[in-house]
């Protein structure tokens, strides 16, 4: 190959280098302004002391670090969050499924339960909490009960149930899992039907035939097909819940005592009742870095389920 | 389809540059206010309109509420410094002290002792109290008036007088003894007691600081606050006792320590309690709500004799002048203008809320004039010499809130806070010797 040919080769390799490097440049230059650049930021000042306000910051290094390590209500925020997620887990996802295989089967007014059952998710989560607010309402005006479940309660004659449910740290959090359970489940209800859908029929066919009943069918061809759908929702159920905040916000205000805490509702006293923008970020990145790993292990457990 | 590319490219970069840069404001014929307060929000349009025919400078009102969110939107616009010409801040001295040192407030001295002091003068000087800085301030800010009032405001308590007269009671309680009483009368002939809006934290702080003041003077709450007196001592145990009392007595609406201040309001105005802990702002609310509702006005009860019941107030909301905006001069004068006598007459009776300047009080309706009979008690943290730690004022509140769900006895909650207060107490010793060092 004589060297004017080569350097035409060569000229003409940059000129595709090139051209191919302006083509994703855009996309780098998003990813690195919007996702980089922040995410070093919040790290960067999760190393300081700033009360988000004034110029100057001071460099405290690990420090606010070392104090989320000891601070028993952030620690308590996260147990909240846990048990928001566990409570969402078993019972908005058990009860998504169930209603997910029934919409599946030949029914009457199929696509009027679908509608019903995905109302509440497309819902503003201020627009439920108020809802809820005003159910769980344990005022009294005379001798009348305010909150619709008060008042159902004592029209059937059940006035020992009668409760302050949102003010009594016993019920707080519960019913506040109760309704992000309730505005959720419409999620895992479409993704889990959209998936038992996509189920094979002949599946169900061969195994009528070799005599499985529905239980076993359930068992052996339901589940084992479903098992990357129900991954993918008990994934998105659990990055969900744990950082649910609005809910809280709209039900409880500023919350009971520490027992509505959860780690976003901390994060965001840091910045705006203690002003204390540093460990506020600080919790920020810690927060991100468990729920990474939680989704780590996940995706881990469901690799191995599958190959099981 | 290189040109096209090339083209796309470009018109990204200019995109994605002008994202990162602050805008520029050039001098315009034109103020820019971000405000806050929703049910003003027609009066402050009127009063523009009027402005802009009297000037032709127009005046630019946005509006963003909540509050709280309101608050972000103000700091975080200070971090990328596009705050607009006039501005609020809903926070602490503390935080107010900040803006200025970082020097996003105009120092508006100079405008308000133009002329004699006319413009100082004319206002209530509790209301300005707020946003001036002495000498020596321990926020270090040069001292000097940094905000404008725009209008006054005290919190007290509300009672409803036809609830008061079916149970029997004659006149307003004044003591704790004459409040607990009247809650059992209240009780008998099955009405409820007392509602504020204690799921906003500040609200209870509020109430309590108002008795600490009664129980153990400005001087000793100081003293707290610069760790010399500890939350354990007697005199706060007896304060913290208030809440405990309340919830014993049973005075207290169910769910109060949860409720927001709107839901508070609603059942005071609907009558589902016949206390309130509200400032002079419900009078507009509860005529919203039923117009038809009777109530008068008191200072909360006392329960000491040995210092006087003290009640937070001074100026309701202020605003603050951007001290970059090339518009500067145009939004000092136009805050001259919001708070001379006709303005201020038009915004008390548009809005019900008390005005500022004091040639204005003449044409307030009788219960606003009840609140603004109380103005010599009232006091706020933005005048105090100090503020407490914002980590011990949570400890503090939600130790209140314990109290009054019966989880913590006073005592429990007094010891809490005043471990966080000695945790503080050595971070700031620690922070000064690094600084020293």
């Amino acid at each position: 190959m004589s060297s004017a040919q080569s350097k035409t080769l060569s000229g003409h390799l940059l000129k595709d280098y090139l051209s191919s490097f302006s083509f994703i440049l855009p996309a780098v230059a998003i990813f690195v302004g919007f996702y980089i650049i922040p995410f070093y930021e919040i790290f960067n000042l999760s190393l300081h002391d700033w009360n988000g306000i004034s110029a100057g910051k001071t460099f405290v290094g690990l420090e606010n670090f070392q104090e989320l390590m000891g601070d028993v209500i952030w620690w308590r925020s996260m147990w909240n969050a846990t048990y928001i997620t566990l409570i969402a887990l078993t019972f908005q996802n058990i009860l998504a499924f169930a209603l997910a295989l029934a919409c599946n089967r030949a029914i009457h007014f199929k696509g009027f339960y679908r509608l019903v059952f995905f109302l509440p998710p497309v819902l503003s989560e201020i627009v439920v909490g108020i809802i809820w607010r005003w159910i769980l309402n344990s005022g009294v005006q005379g001798n009348e009960n305010i909150g619709l479940l008060n008042y159902l309660l004592n029209a059937v004659g059940l006035h020992d149930l009668i409760h302050n449910w949102l003010s009594d740290p016993n019920t707080a959090l519960t019913c506040i899992a109760v309704v992000h359970s309730w505005k959720g489940f419409g999620w895992g209800f479409i993704i889990l039907l959209a998936g038992l859908q996509t189920i094979d029929r002949r599946l169900y066919e061969a195994a009528q035939v070799d005599g499985a009943n529905s239980w076993s069918t359930f068992w052996n061809v339901t589940i084992p097909m479903m098992l990357p759908v129900i991954m993918v929702v008990v994934v998105l159920t659990i990055l969900g819940s744990m950082q649910s905040f609005v809910l809280i916000l709209s039900m409880v205000g500023q919350g009971l005592v520490y027992h509505t805490e959860v780690p976003v509702t901390r994060i965001l006293s840091a910045m705006t009742v203690t002003q204390r923008y540093g460990y506020a970020c600080a919790q920020g990145v810690m927060f991100g870095l468990i729920l990474v790993m939680v989704s780590f292990i996940i995706k881990k457990l469901s690799d191995r389920m599958k190959q099981a | 389809m290189k040109r096209l590319f090339l083209f796309g490219f470009a018109v990204f970069c200019s995109i994605f540059s002008g994202i990162s840069c602050s805008p520029a404001t050039p001098q315009t014929d034109r103020i820019v206010i971000w405000h806050w307060m929703t049910d003003r929000d027609k009066a402050f349009q009127a009063l523009a309109l009027q402005y802009e025919k009297e000037t032709g400078i127009k005046v630019i009102l946005e509006l963003y509420a909540p509050s709280d969110v309101y608050s972000q939107k103000i700091i975080a616009a200070a971090q990328a410094k596009i705050l607009p010409d006039i501005f609020g801040i809903l926070d602490e001295k503390s935080v107010v002290a900040d803006f200025i040192t970082s020097g996003f407030v105009a120092d508006l001295t100079a405008d308000f002792k133009a002329d004699d002091a006319a413009w100082e003068k004319v206002l209530f000087p509790k209301a300005l109290l707020v946003n001036r800085f002495d000498p020596d301030n321990p926020y270090g800010v040069k001292p000097g008036i940094y905000g404008v009032p725009i209008d006054i405001t005290n919190i007290q308590m509300i009672y409803n007088k036809n609830m008061l007269k079916k149970a029997g009671i004659l006149k307003p309680p004044a003591t704790m003894q004459e409040w607990f009483d009247a809650s059992s009368a209240l009780k008998r002939v099955g009405l409820s007691g007392f509602v504020s809006g204690w799921g906003e934290l500040w609200m209870a702080d509020c109430f309590a600081t108002n008795y600490a003041f009664n129980i153990m003077g400005e001087d000793k709450v100081m003293a707290t606050f610069r760790g010399e007196i500890p939350y354990t001592d007697p005199s706060w145990i007896k304060v913290f006792r208030i809440f405990s009392q309340m919830r014993e007595k049973d005075v207290l609406v169910p769910g109060i320590v949860t409720k927001s201040n709107k839901d508070a309001e609603q059942d005071f105005a609907l009558e589902r309690a016949a206390f309130a802990f509200n400032g002079s702002w419900c009078v507009n609310v509860y005529n919203d709500m039923n117009p038809k509702l009777e109530y008068g006005v008191m200072l909360p009860p006392s329960a000491s004799k040995e210092f006087p019941m003290k009640i937070w107030g001074g100026a309701g909301s202020s605003f603050f002048v951007n001290n970059v905006s090339p518009n500067k001069t145009k939004a000092i004068a136009f805050l001259k203008w919001l708070t001379a006598k006709e303005q201020q007459t038009f915004l008390a009776e548009k809005t019900q809320n008390l005005p500022v300047n004091q040639n204005s009080l003449a044409s307030i309706p009788p219960i606003l004039a009840e609140f603004s009979s109380s103005m010599e008690s009232t006091t706020h943290p933005a005048i105090w010499p100090l503020n407490e730690d914002a980590l011990v004022l949570e400890a503090f509140d939600r130790g209140l809130q314990s109290i009054i769900i019966g989880e913590k006895t006073p005592e429990k909650v007094a010891a809490e806070v005043q471990k966080v207060k000695l945790r503080q107490l050595e971070r700031q010793k620690r922070i000064k010797n690094d600084l020293y060092q």
